[in-house]
């Protein structure tokens, strides 16, 4: 994260990336906030309770009695006007995915927090983004968060942009379980007036149900008009790229901190070989970078910051120009195209109509919340640089730091 | 938060003439839950918001360019009626008191069919009358299965009734033998905060209208639960619908009842029963009516009777429910 200023309205302070969220939920002045206890995500509706416990924040604070429910309150309460927080991980959001489901096809911009976790059996606490990946289709914005700033930062944006009537889609920021929930770090939390000159209040207009717009939501299109409504809702995520990027120049105008929308690129632009991947693997990868660039290797790193939508134009820009690319995905798509996880699947879409298309290799590590160490994010360095140099890859896809031997 | 004071309606005579719930649905010719919802809105007023949770209800109201509500009307999914009332009720909370809305008191009305309050959403249901703070309604409107899917049995259908998950046939006469029943007092014995729980017919219209009014005004969240006569799912002339609902009425099979801040009273022939000043009727009338029984033996009608029987003479409280006191020992 880049620091353009110190603005005199921000005050550094040490928390976790959960508290970070939570944080931006008593900026944002949220109405309505519903919880259910799962590892990892739940440590924010802990400090949530603990900010209105405070008098910090006024807002309706519901434990429901299951994921199923804790969506479904949040989205009736967005359908009214108010604006609302929610969040889970692992098998509880699998659990409330019928409501994530309806929640974007209504166009409810509700913002969740998914502290990402395996999908257990069997039982696991760590980090895995299949979890919030099972999303990417249904018409959720998609972001993935590498620091506590990040956080903060994007759950503001989340709701300017969710919020925004050009794109009235719900939000789910994905935070790494552990790696970014319970780590501390140092975060800029802004003053409240500052955030009221980022963040306008979310308005449902003639989509709001209340007696005085008596509408009926959701009745049966079927085959009459349910494409239409797809095709809307498509609409809507095309024009969130747009307002996104609107959202990040007035965050710059505001908080005085440059945000780039959709990447960052840490040493990509004379790279030979570039790693790609999400989230807090971020840090190990960057370390790997540096240390290669010593010892004068060409490499980078590109992390993506929204998922939904796609940054296919940055991805092709960066890219194009590699001599070879290595995707790792802290994910799993048994049975896909390569063996490769959803990311590496993504990339590779995004790459077939690239200028120039560098050979690519996919890597699928740090399952179940393993660490992704130095070694590591040195050995897929070295591979990719085998590609780089052959203009080709044996294998296309390798696991990572995992027992037994290659397929 | 306050609520709307809505006053009894007395005779029906004073009923309001205007309708929030009118044409543009397609519900069956008979439909006592389509009767059930219009009453349910007659009695709220204007100034509601009604959700409602996927079932016949759903499908056969709301047909895009075409809705039968004239109060704001949203969806819930199947499970969702106690969750969409709390959403509704907390976000309306919310901005009203933060000054985002104007003040002012909203009825919120969630309904479900017995799928989806008998079974599936039952736990949020449950959830929701925990939470005396907001101020809503949920009514479960019960004709007896998954009337909207192809009649297939739900917990409430009744014993050996034939639906299209428990057809009769040559190696086995009853496939339905469950006997789930009183989901009202069912959650009224574990949510003590909550003050109103009844059950309704629309065979008895003022009686239900009433007791929407007072669910409504009573505040926190209250739980009505309707008997809704089905000539589709039950398999007899819709001209029938409203007879039928009393035939159970009297039967003793469907109990009229309110219950207020913990005090339970017998309404209608329900309270002419339990004070013994009049007769049941015998049930093999109603089943007899129903295609849904057609394949019953004498011994089928004879037990049927026989579990009415029970409900009336062995349970701690008369026709609705099984708790018996006993205070002379400890059996443990």
């Amino acid at each position: 994260m880049t620091t353009r200023t110190q603005t005199p309205v921000e005050r550094e302070e040490l928390i976790s990336g959960s508290e970070a969220i939570a944080r931006a939920c008593a900026l944002a002045d949220i109405d309505v906030v519903t919880a259910y206890p799962i590892r990892p995500y739940d440590t924010v509706m802990q400090f949530v309770s603990k900010l209105i416990a405070d008098g910090e924040l006024k807002c309706e604070f519901i434990i429901a009695e299951s994921e199923h429910s804790q969506f479904e309150i949040v989205k009736h309460a967005s359908a009214v006007g108010a604006r609302t927080f929610v969040g889970s991980s692992g098998v509880g959001w699998f659990y409330a995915m019928e409501a994530i489901a309806v929640t974007a096809g209504l166009r409810l911009p509700v913002v969740a927090m998914v502290g990402n976790r395996a999908l257990d059996d069997p039982g696991a606490f760590g980090c895995e983004h299949n979890d919030a990946l099972a999303v990417r289709d249904l018409g959720w914005l998609l972001t993935w968060v590498s620091s506590g700033q990040e956080a903060l930062d994007t759950a503001l944006i989340a709701w300017r942009v969710a919020e925004d009537p050009r794109v009235f889609l719900p939000c789910a920021i994905s935070a790494d379980g552990a790696f970014l929930t319970h780590a501390q770090q140092m975060v800029r939390v802004p003053d409240k007036g500052l955030v009221e000159r980022f963040l306008p209040p979310y308005r449902r207009g003639e989509f709001q149900l209340h007696p005085d717009n008596p509408i009926t939501i959701a009745p049966q299109v079927n085959e009459d008009w349910l494409m239409e409504m797809r095709k809307q809702s498509d609409a809507a995520m095309r024009r969130a790229r747009g307002v996104i990027v609107e959202a990040c120049d007035a965050f710059e105008r505001v908080f005085g901190r440059k945000l780039t929308p959709f990447v960052e690129e840490y040493m990509t632009e004379d790279a030979d070989t570039i790693l790609v991947g999400m989230g807090t693997l971020a840090m190990p990868i960057k370390v790997a970078v540096r240390r290669l660039r010593a010892q004068g290797q060409k490499v980078g790193f590109l992390r993506l910051k929204w998922f939904r939508p796609f940054p296919v134009e940055d991805v092709q820009r960066v890219l194009s120009r590699a001599k070879a690319v290595g995707v790792i995905d802290r994910d799993y798509s048994f049975g896909s195209p390569f063996h490769s996880g959803v990311l590496s699947h993504e990339v590779r879409s995004a790459l077939y109509d690239a200028a120039a298309r560098p050979p690519m290799v996919s890597f699928v590590a740090g399952l179940g919340g393993r660490e992704v160490t130095q070694p590591l994010a040195t050995e897929m360095f070295t591979i990719a640089g085998q590609v780089a140099r052959s203009g080709r890859s044996d294998n296309e896809t390798y696991w990572i730091g995992v027992r037994g031997k290659q397929s | 938060m306050t609520t709307q004071q809505l006053r009894p309606i007395r005779g029906v005579h004073n009923a309001p003439l205007e309708e929030f719930y009118t044409s543009g649905h397609r519900t069956c010719q008979g439909c006592e839950s389509a009767l059930v919802l219009r009453l349910m809105v007659k009695a709220a007023g204007p100034r509601t918001i009604v959700l409602g949770s996927t079932g016949c209800m759903y499908v056969a109201n709301t047909t895009y360019y075409s809705t039968p509500w004239v109060v704001p009307w949203m969806h819930t999914q199947l499970g969702s009626s106690g969750s969409a009332a709390t959403g509704t009720a907390a976000g309306l909370k919310a901005l009203m008191q933060k000054g985002k809305m104007r003040d002012e008191p909203i009825n919120v009305i969630s309904f479900c069919g017995d799928g989806g309050g008998v079974d599936m959403g039952l736990s949020a249901i449950s959830a929701s009358l925990t939470h005396p703070e907001y101020n809503h309604l949920v009514l479960l409107y019960d004709n007896e299965s998954y009337a909207n899917t192809d009649i297939q049995a739900s917990g409430s259908s009744p014993w050996g009734a034939n639906t299209t998950f428990s057809p009769p046939g040559r190696e086995r006469r009853i496939m339905n033998t469950r006997w789930k029943k009183n989901t009202a007092i069912m959650l009224a014995h574990g949510h003590p905060k909550s003050r109103y729980f009844a059950t309704g017919c629309p065979s008895y219209s003022l009686d239900l209208m009433n007791k929407v009014r007072k669910a409504l005004t009573i505040g926190g969240p209250t739980f009505i639960h309707t008997f809704d006569p089905c000539p589709k799912g039950w398999d007899y002339d819709p001209k029938y619908s409203h007879e039928l609902g009393m035939m159970a009425v009297e039967a003793g099979l469907w109990v009229q009842w309110e219950m207020e801040d913990g005090k339970l009273t017998y309404n209608g022939p329900s309270r002419m029963i339990a004070t013994g000043r009049r007769k049941r009727r015998p049930v093999v009338e109603y089943l007899k009516r129903q295609g849904r029984f057609a394949h019953f033996t004498e011994e089928d009608i004879a037990y049927f009777q026989a579990q009415v029987d029970e409900m009336w003479e062995k349970w701690g409280t008369p026709g609705i429910s099984s708790v018996k006191l006993d205070l002379t020992g400890d059996r443990a």
